[in-house]
């Protein structure tokens, strides 16, 4: 479906890219990871028709770049920093859903879903909302019509829990006729959203694996605490994990959506000594967080 | 055509909210306002009285005022939408660079040339309210010359913008492009060949070349049809084009120049990485 045939691209006679090539089929779902300069930005833009480059890129045979409109129709785009766009809400959700040929109700729905209510900021300047409104926006806008192919960059980072886990949700909902590629800096943050992982280096592919699928995306896992003493801070992070105090700050209760399992481990991993038990199981996928 | 009209929309809309817009539209509707308000309507200069009078100062005075501000607004449009990284959202949708670009060059358009122009018809209105004659023929001719000097530097703004990497060096080197066309005004070329001792067919062709001249001279010659005020460099003129052809020259050659930077940019637009 989407295929890069030795991509190669100069910043000023600097390789970014560098003979890339890579094939991915329809419902893969990629992480792209690497550190920053890796080239990920870079080969996501010439995805998007944004660069020109050597090699080829298509997606369905098409080239992003001299068949812009039928390309692009087909791909959703979340940016990982926000534009900074002065239009109104309202005209951006519009201008989107026209041009996309979607209806912008279907992106009220989606961002309703994620817990945004788009009737009432229509006229607030996209610049002014906050960083998650403008990540629920975003992505509302890229899962608001009909797409092939979804690419992300960092898309849940700005997200609470409960958004997050919607989110995975909507994902799951499209796993079947979406490609996903989902660029990120660490493999924890997506290493459960997707089923292959491509590592990039200095404009190369250095790693190219597929990852075992053991958890569904709408998985939710009910999660225990017992911590050896109160302490402020774990409280104060696990309050924004919307976790509940079940007895003076000893006993913690909440869920965690499956994709955010390494997650959720990594951040409890640095209270590691004030841990003296910690329970995770899987509960019925279809309960909803409240 | 859709999606060309929808930029054209957007780029609309994000200008009226820009402080930029304001600053500009004050600028235009005050220096009209300003005018009635010190009476040039009653004062006579070279025979001319009431509204031409008017419009031949404002006209004067937005030819002084209307290149730099498109030409410094108009850079911040594709470098500044780069620079900030709007582009890579904004172009990341199925819009073609084409309608992309002429749709912005459009609203940029309305955007720049409405307040100077309805400054102007607000003018019109006020006589007619007043009972002031107007005159028309002057109206409209000035109305084109605005319509052909906004086109003319919104297409040099546009390709300045396209071929800069930053919004400093567009703000920069849009404000040579139009420092270079005030130095090669009528005044400075005519100490150029006396110093220099330059042939006057030279003179004379860098002074048709250059827009801003090309507008000035085609203001003077609605009031001084003989073009007096220019001295020598009048006959070359008038004796090349005719007082009639060369009104029609001022019209045509800058929307040529516009639309041939403006194609110019499109292909740069288009040929160049987008964010």
């Amino acid at each position: 479906m989407i295929r890069f045939e030795n991509v190669s691209k100069l910043f000023k006679r600097n390789p970014v890219l560098d003979s890339v090539s890579l094939d991915i089929e329809l419902g893969e779902r990629i992480a792209l990871i690497g550190s920053n300069g890796a080239g990920k930005t870079t080969l996501i833009r010439c995805l998007l028709g944004e660069y020109t480059h050597d090699g080829k890129v298509t997606i369905d045979g098409q080239s992003p770049r001299s068949e812009r409109t039928s390309v692009l129709g087909k791909v959703g785009f979340v940016p990982q920093l926000p534009p900074p766009l002065k239009m109104p809400v309202g005209q951006l959700v519009n201008f989107a859903a026209a041009v996309c040929h979607s209806d912008p109700l279907r992106i009220h729905d989606i961002a309703t879903r994620l817990g945004l209510n788009v009737s009432d900021i229509l006229a607030r300047p996209f610049n002014r909302l906050s960083g998650g409104m403008k990540q629920k926006l975003l992505i509302a806008i890229a899962l608001g019509r009909d797409t092939q192919v979804l690419v992300m960059d960092e898309p849940a980072a700005n997200l609470d829990p409960e958004a997050r886990h919607i989110f995975f949700n909507l994902l799951a909902e499209r796993l079947e006729n979406t490609t996903m590629i989902i660029s990120s800096h660490r493999l924890d943050e997506v290493a459960s959203l997707v089923n292959r992982v491509v590592e990039m280096d200095m404009g190369k592919v250095v790693l190219d694996d597929r990852v075992a699928e053991e958890s569904k995306l709408a998985t939710l896992f009910n999660c225990h605490l017992t911590l050896a003493r109160a302490d402020a801070a774990i409280a104060k992070t696990l309050i924004t994990w919307q976790f509940a105090d079940r007895r003076d700050g000893i006993e913690w209760h909440g869920l965690v959506s499956g994709p955010d399992r390494l997650r959720f481990l990594g951040m409890v991993s640095r209270y590691v000594g004030l841990l003296s038990r910690i329970e995770m199981a899987e509960i019925d996928p279809s309960i909803t967080l409240q | 055509m859709n999606t060309l009209f929808l930029t054209a929309k957007l780029d609309i809309v994000e200008s009226l909210r820009a402080r930029w817009f304001l600053i500009y539209s004050l600028v235009f509707g005050g220096i009209v306002a300003l005018l009635f308000a010190f009476g040039l309507t009653e004062s006579r200069v070279l025979g001319f009285i009431g509204l031409s009078r008017l419009l031949v100062t404002y006209i004067q005075l937005t030819m002084a005022i209307l290149p730099v501000f498109v030409l410094i607004t108009t850079v911040r449009s594709v470098a500044g939408d780069r620079e900030a990284g709007v582009f890579e959202y904004l172009l990341s949708l199925p819009v073609s660079l084409s309608a992309w670009f002429w749709g912005k060059i459009i609203g940029r358009y309305v955007t720049i040339f409405m307040p100077v122009f309805v400054a102007m018809l607000g003018s019109v209105i006020w006589s007619l309210i007043q009972g002031v004659e107007v005159p028309w023929g002057m109206f409209f001719y000035y109305t084109a010359l605005l319509a052909a000097m906004a086109w003319c530097f919104l297409g040099i703004g546009m390709l300045i913008s396209t071929l800069a990497r930053s919004t400093d060096v567009a703000q920069g080197a849009a404000f040579m492009v139009w420092l270079t066309m005030l130095l090669f005004l009528d005044l400075i070329l005519l100490g150029i060949m006396i110093q220099g001792h330059v042939a006057p067919e030279v003179a004379v062709g860098i002074a048709l070349a250059n827009p801003l001249q090309v507008f000035r001279t085609a203001a003077l010659a609605m009031f001084d049809p003989q073009l007096i005020v220019l001295g020598p460099s009048a006959y070359v003129i008038l004796d090349l084009f005719g007082a009639a052809g060369y009104q029609i020259y001022a019209l045509i050659y800058p929307v040529l120049i516009g639309s041939l930077c403006a194609v110019a940019g499109y292909l740069t637009f288009r040929r160049s990485d987008l964010p």
